[in-house]
């Protein structure tokens, strides 16, 4: 049960046979395509990783970007309010201006028309004077001889 | 089954432990113990070549290829955990023993009288379908392990550092201790390969008796009876139970004979 024989020598060169085969062939195919693989992944992993980094760098700078364009637009909103005021204030001084040179106009229209009025009625008064102080009197009054007498008078009026 | 029943138990069982034999003497050759490992040598190689032929990164490794990846990378795992170094060789060395064994342990579970029959129907009288239940297919792949061992010993040694250790090693370098160093220097190194070689041939040489006897419970049934009936439903039971029991031993010895070999070479360049 326990005879080595022949058949020993005959399981030596098989088994030479496999592990050559398996050392010469089959370890090195697959050791390449699984190195092939595990670079792969680790390629794919530092990729991911990459990306990971990337999306929070972009995340951080949106963030900025927001905050400067909330500050900017919070700027342009205060230049504006000036604006607007100091628009406003300019309008308001272009009225008041109008305003007073309309004002100017009309009280001096209104003291030419009443200067106007005043002569016109002066000398009215003049010959109304003259007709009543001939129906007093009862005759004519040369009104050559008392043209002085008479514009005197007018001017008092 | 006529002549099932006609042979004796003890004549079953011899029968089934006889090795088809040619030629004479030390050149005596089993023919079905080298028949079955080279025909399982050369599937194991096919289907190894196969996958890692197959083997691709365009797509996830499936079927045969993912099978054939997980046990390469899971043996070069474990190479790598026991020997520090240029593993390239340990580990196809580890690949073969563990591959060709586990294949031809695996001969264990075929039906006990299938292939002898089938070997009858061709003209073998007799035919063992178990390499490793044959001491010549243990001792082989033992004995090149020790050649392996001794030849890791003085690459990393020299043959000059090599010898020195037999004679100074383990208990010191005194002239006085040189024979004893010696001689337990001589216990160490044949108890690897004799304990490799026993070890496998005997687990499997015990498991596949064990199939014999259980198979002549029923052989023993020469006509149906209530006994009868009981003593087949226990072949198949037990059978069974063995069968399942003995899928952990197909691989278990399989890994021991991987690892050991690995072992004992990392073991043999380590400077004392």
């Amino acid at each position: 049960m326990l005879d080595i024989n022949g058949t020993f020598i005959g399981q030596l060169l098989v088994l030479l046979v496999l592990l050559w085969f398996i050392y010469k062939v089959v370890v090195p195919m697959l050791a390449t395509k699984i190195e092939e693989r595990q670079q792969k992944i680790a390629n794919g992993l530092a990729a991911a990783e990459r990306g990971q980094k990337d999306l929070l760098s972009a995340e951080a700078r949106v963030e900025e970007l927001v905050k400067a364009a909330r500050q900017r637009a919070l700027a342009i909103e205060q230049q504006a309010q000036v604006r607007a005021n100091e628009t406003i204030d300019a309008a308001k001084q272009t009225a008041q201006n109008e305003a007073a040179r309309l004002l100017e106009a009309a009280q001096a229209q209104v003291a030419l028309d009443t200067q106007k009025a005043r002569d016109a009625l002066r000398s009215q008064v003049a010959a109304l004077a003259v007709s009543g102080a001939e129906k007093i009197i009862g005759r004519e009054i040369d009104a050559k001889a008392h043209t002085q007498l008479l514009d005197s008078l007018a001017a008092n009026l | 089954m006529a002549a099932e029943l006609a042979e004796s138990p003890s004549d079953y069982v011899n029968h089934h432990m006889t090795h088809l034999r040619v030629g004479h003497g030390f050149w005596t050759f089993h023919v079905d113990t080298l028949v079955m490992s080279a025909a399982l040598a050369a599937f194991v190689a096919w289907l190894l070549w196969l996958a890692a032929r197959r083997a691709s990164n365009a797509r996830h490794p499936t079927g045969v290829v993912a099978f054939v990846e997980f046990v390469y990378e899971w043996i070069d795992t474990e190479v790598s955990a026991i020997y520090h170094g240029n593993r390239k060789f340990l580990t196809a060395l580890a690949v073969t023993l563990f591959t060709w064994i586990v294949a031809m342990n695996t001969m264990d579970l075929l039906p006990l009288d299938a292939p002898s029959k089938l070997a009858g129907s061709l003209g073998a009288p007799f035919w063992r379908v178990l390499p490793t239940a044959d001491i010549n297919g243990t001792a082989a792949m033992a004995v090149f392990v020790l050649i392996l061992v001794v030849a890791a010993g003085v690459r990393s040694k020299g043959a000059g550092g090599y010898l020195h250790e037999w004679i100074a090693a383990p208990f010191g370098s005194n002239p006085l201790l040189w024979i004893p160093n010696a001689i337990l220097n001589l216990i160490e190194l044949v108890a690897k390969p004799v304990s490799l070689a026993m070890r496998l041939f005997g687990n499997m040489f015990a498991g596949e008796l064990i199939f014999m006897l259980i198979a002549l419970l029923g052989l023993s049934v020469s006509h149906v009876t209530g006994k009868g009936l009981v003593l087949i439903a226990a072949q198949v039971l037990l059978g069974s139970v063995w069968a399942v029991f003995h899928i952990l031993i197909v691989l278990l010895q399989a890994f021991i004979f991987m690892v050991l070999p690995i072992v004992y070479i990392a073991m043999a360049e380590e400077h004392h």
